[in-house]
């Protein structure tokens, strides 16, 4: 009979049960369990858009033009006559694809692997990648976003087309699909960074104790520390800061819509309809047709506060 | 400490190198011909060559590039293209100064109202009015100005009608009030959240038990012990809050029709007018860079803890 050498983890020995009690925790909060309907319910709708939304969000009805609230039309109609509920769940769409996307690459992909990269192997990659990173920080995300959507987009617009013609492929400029590209990646340049700096100071301390230095003597790849013994336990930070960094990258793609460098008209999405609506005038004579949308970007961007904040208690040993 | 500011300020100007040369590269290979903006109508093959030539435009990339560093090291931040003859530097500033004004009249309602906030919510923690604030805070701390713009607009313009709707009349007029207060709220909330962590999180020290053990009266517990050593990680956050507050003046100059740099660079952006572009980007970058580093100074002066542990890891 031989021992084995067994790999010990700091919480992932006990880690079914705690992810069982701290997901237990946060259902108890009811503040936590109204901002998860909340989210589900917008990103739902969002999601599944063409089945949910009554009307299609380019149907013109020009006999009801800046219709008020009745029962065929919930939250009214605009000035061509479209549902405005309708439009705002094809806009929630929008919101959907650009929040998942740029997170998706962005914060979790190139930021947590920069972050336990810098972290872990310290030395001249943690100051590479951290300067990167200071570059990036050094001037407002928005000058530069701006910036690139307005010289980088047509650029690539014009690669699309390209492949368009030469691949026989139809309809992905037409259907914003370069807008989405350029606008969650220019999101992505900048939504790194703080996700970096987060993972790599909880490496900078998971690195120092003891599972792993045990997981080191053992002779454990790499790869292996990093990603099950180092990443599990970074892990509830990152939770938090995503809740935290979703409200942003919402409102981030609403001010590149309402600047219309983002998605342009008519693809639908909540930022165009603020930019649409935006006018004293029409604050003036129909002031719904700009609050709906705003008040639909501020809802959803308090519910993923509220829930990163009570995630924040959850994770907190200090405040349970 | 010491070596630790030194290793930053001579990572500073790499760190402007790096930033200019970005925007430059995305200037020059960007599309959309500044020539072309300026000439609009009238656009004309051989004109177009005449002003490319005189302003240097038909050189290699490298050239241009170094030939602009040079000048701005010089001090000579170029001429517009939007706006011939019009030199960058004096443009620039006249707007900066705007901006500063209702920048400074932001941060002075933030801290006016985030102060106290925070400080009240964790004087009363648990109470109904904790709560308030700090459902408050997490309302307001990631709302983007357009969405707090159009509200306020209805209800001190357009109904109550006593605020102006947009305008510029400088410090002291009724027409910053609305801008002023929908660039601080976010500064606003941000402040009274971290002050309220820091307070709690002073109020669970020793030292205050020691403090109240020993019989102070509460007030100068509150004053001397509690809020002098919580305020340390606000300063920090008023440091950095520049960000925010120029991300913010770019839509808010621009939603209420004010004269200054955020409303200038965006115009410049959509006219290709890059010799603006540059100098607003390289000063801002500049004026960031700055401000971190006095933070992290001001830093060491206020926790004499941090002094010592960064002096030992020398």
């Amino acid at each position: 009979m031989t021992v084995r050498a067994r790999e010990t983890t700091q919480y992932v020995g006990r880690r079914r049960g705690f992810s069982r009690s701290l997901l237990a925790r946060l259902l108890r909060k009811r503040v936590a369990v109204a901002c998860l309907l909340t989210i589900v319910l917008l990103y739902g709708s969002g999601a599944l858009a063409p089945l949910v939304a009554p009307y299609n969000y380019r149907a013109q009805d020009l006999s009801h033009t800046l219709a008020p609230a009745s029962l065929s039309h919930p939250l009214g109609t605009d000035r061509l006559g479209r549902d405005i509920l309708s439009r705002i769940i094809y806009g929630l769409r929008t919101t959907v694809i650009v929040t998942v996307a740029s997170l998706a690459t962005g914060s979790l992909v190139l930021g947590v692997a920069a972050g336990l990269a810098a972290g872990y192997w310290g030395g001249k990659v943690d100051t590479l990648l951290m300067r990167i990173g200071e570059v990036f920080l050094a001037f407002p995300s928005i000058l530069l976003v701006i910036l690139i959507a307005a010289t980088v987009k047509p650029r690539v617009e014009g690669w699309v087309r390209s492949l368009e013609s030469a691949t026989g492929i139809e309809g992905l400029v037409r259907l914003g699909v370069v807008d989405y590209l350029v606008v969650f990646g220019a999101l992505a340049l900048f939504s790194w960074v703080g996700m970096a700096r987060l993972v790599r100071g909880q490496v900078l301390f998971l690195r120092e104790q003891e599972f792993t230095t045990a997981a080191v003597a053992i002779g454990a790849s790499t790869p292996r520390i990093l990603l099950v013994h180092l990443l599990p336990n970074a892990l509830p930070p990152i939770v938090v800061a995503v809740s935290m960094s979703m409200g942003s990258v919402v409102g981030a793609e609403v001010v590149l819509s309402w600047l219309g460098i983002g998605v342009q008209p008519p693809n639908p999405s909540l930022g165009n309809m603020i930019f649409e609506n935006g006018s004293l005038d029409v604050l003036r004579s129909n002031p719904h047709l700009l609050l709906a949308p705003v008040l639909v970007v501020a809802l959803l961007i308090f519910a993923f506060n509220l829930l990163g904040d009570a995630l924040n208690d959850v994770f907190n040993p200090r405040t349970r | 400490m010491l070596s630790y500011i030194a290793r930053r300020l001579i990572w500073t100007p790499f760190l402007l190198l790096i930033v200019s040369l970005l925007v430059f590269t995305l200037g020059s290979y960007g599309p959309g011909d500044p020539v072309e903006v300026l000439l609009g109508q009238r656009m004309n093959q051989e004109v177009a060559e005449r002003i490319r030539h005189e302003r240097g435009l038909d050189r290699p990339f490298w050239v241009q590039y170094g030939d602009y560093l040079g000048k701005v090291l010089r001090g000579d931040l170029g001429e517009s293209f939007k706006y011939p003859g019009q030199p960058v530097r004096p443009l620039i500033l006249q707007k900066m100064w705007i901006s500063a004004q209702l920048g400074i009249a932001a941060l002075a309602i933030a801290l006016a109202v985030g102060l106290p906030l925070g400080l009240m919510a964790a004087l009363r923690q648990g109470t109904w009015l904790d709560t308030a604030i700090v459902s408050f805070t997490l309302l307001f701390m990631s709302l983007p100005v357009f969405i707090t713009a159009p509200f306020l607009i209805l209800v001190f313009a357009l109904n109550l009608d006593i605020l102006p709707t947009s305008g510029w009349n400088g410090l002291f007029s009724s027409s910053i009030v609305l801008p002023a207060l929908v660039m601080g709220l976010p500064g606003t909330a941000v402040i009274a959240r971290l002050l309220r962590a820091s307070t709690l999180d002073v109020l669970g020290q020793d030292y205050i038990r020691t403090a109240r053990a020993k019989g102070l009266p509460e007030m100068l517990i509150q004053r001397r012990h509690v809020l002098r050593n919580a305020l340390t990680p606000v300063v920090t956050v008023v440091g950095l809050s520049l960000g925010t507050l120029a991300e913010g003046a770019f839509i808010t100059e621009t939603l209420f029709g004010i004269p200054g740099v955020g409303r200038l660079a965006l115009d410049s952006i959509f006219a290709r007018d890059y010799p603006i572009i540059m100098a607003i980007t390289l000063i801002i970058a500049a004026s960031f860079v700055a401000a971190n580093i006095l933070v992290d100074i001001a830093y060491g002066f206020l926790d004499p803890r941090i002094r010592r542990r960064a002096g030992a890891g020398q």
